[in-house]
């Protein structure tokens, strides 16, 4: 699988993806810096990484989502190609209009930072499709303005057809108000296109798939992406 | 020419720092604070035509990349500078 990491000014999770891609998952992966439109043809997969690109100035990923690199994601993303977004690259997908909804302040006004239990909602896409149904995946979060939201109608619709990815819950898979760390609506944790070949989560995937350190649980979406490329 | 621009969420949309501020203010003892609502203030020095042409270009400012109009509103006044 040919992978592309996005640089944004500020991004600080892009060492951590590329690493897990390319040293861990042995893909081949390349950097794709922000200001300049590139030819993704070839690629099968980018990744826009966390951290605060353009220091989170105005909204998060706001800026970010005007970089030349996103003229060619849009198109990468319409002709059907693979584009991932974590924490902040959630943000700026968001942003840019390939993701529904937005993130707003955690409901706590407090930056979040723990592992977290997310439940697979639905198996039968690019991201999830190694995973069993209803699997309970420990993941870390990361975030200040992580709160998923979106009008009733909308987060219906995205239900309805199965663009919601990943729900948080306590570690049995029980979803409740208890087991939503930042007040997201729906306990939303991750959302996809309607196409399912864009998704954005809040939870850090790669920061748990290395098994140098605790815990493989985020593996699972990187390897879902290799076996279905 | 100055456009002075005001961000703010739109009704339904949970505010956090405004209920903080709500509370801070009724623990102040002023009772009659019934909601605060917390946004975004922007000043933008402008070299228009004329103010027709700003109050277009603004708006699309606004729409495009100032407020995100999925949870905020915005409104803007004109005023003219030397």
């Amino acid at each position: 699988m040919k992978c592309g990491i996005v640089v944004f000014p500020g991004s600080n999770c892009d060492h951590d993806c590329f690493h897990i891609l390319k040293h861990v998952l042995s893909q081949e992966t390349h950097w794709l810096w922000h200001k300049e439109e590139a030819n993704l043809e070839s690629f099968d997969l980018v990744v826009l990484p966390g951290g605060f690109s353009y220091g989170d100035y105005l909204r998060a990923g706001a800026i970010a989502s005007f970089s030349p690199i996103m003229n060619s994601i849009v198109r990468f993303a319409k002709a059907g190609g693979k584009v991932f977004g974590i924490c902040n690259g959630f943000q700026v997908l968001l942003e840019s209009g390939l993701l529904p909804g937005t993130l707003i302040q955690n409901q706590s006004r407090k930056f979040i930072c723990k592992n977290v239990s997310v439940r697979v909602e639905n198996t039968d896409t690019p991201f999830t499709r190694n995973c069993r149904e209803n699997q309970v995946l420990e993941i870390p979060i990361a975030h200040h303005q992580g709160s998923y939201y979106i009008d009733p109608f909308s987060l219906n619709q995205l239900e309805e057809n199965g663009q919601i990815l990943f729900r948080y819950c306590d570690a049995t898979g029980k979803v409740s108000a208890e087991s939503n760390p930042n007040g997201s609506v729906g306990s939303v944790a991750g959302v996809s296109n309607e196409q399912k070949n864009v998704m954005g989560m809040m939870p850090h995937p790669e920061r748990c798939a290395d098994p140098k350190l605790m815990g493989t649980d985020g593996q699972i979406i990187f390897q879902s992406l290799i076996s279905n490329s | 020419m100055l456009a002075q621009i005001h961000v703010t969420f739109k009704e339904g949309v949970l505010d956090p720092q405004g209920k903080t501020v709500h509370h801070a203010l009724n623990d102040l003892g002023y009772d009659e604070v019934l909601d605060v609502n917390i946004g975004k203030y922007l000043e933008i020095k402008l070299d228009s035509a004329s103010e027709e042409e700003a109050e277009i270009r603004v708006r699309e400012m606004c729409e495009r990349l100032l407020a995100n109009t999925v949870i905020e509103s915005f409104r803007f006044s004109l005023v003219p500078t030397e």
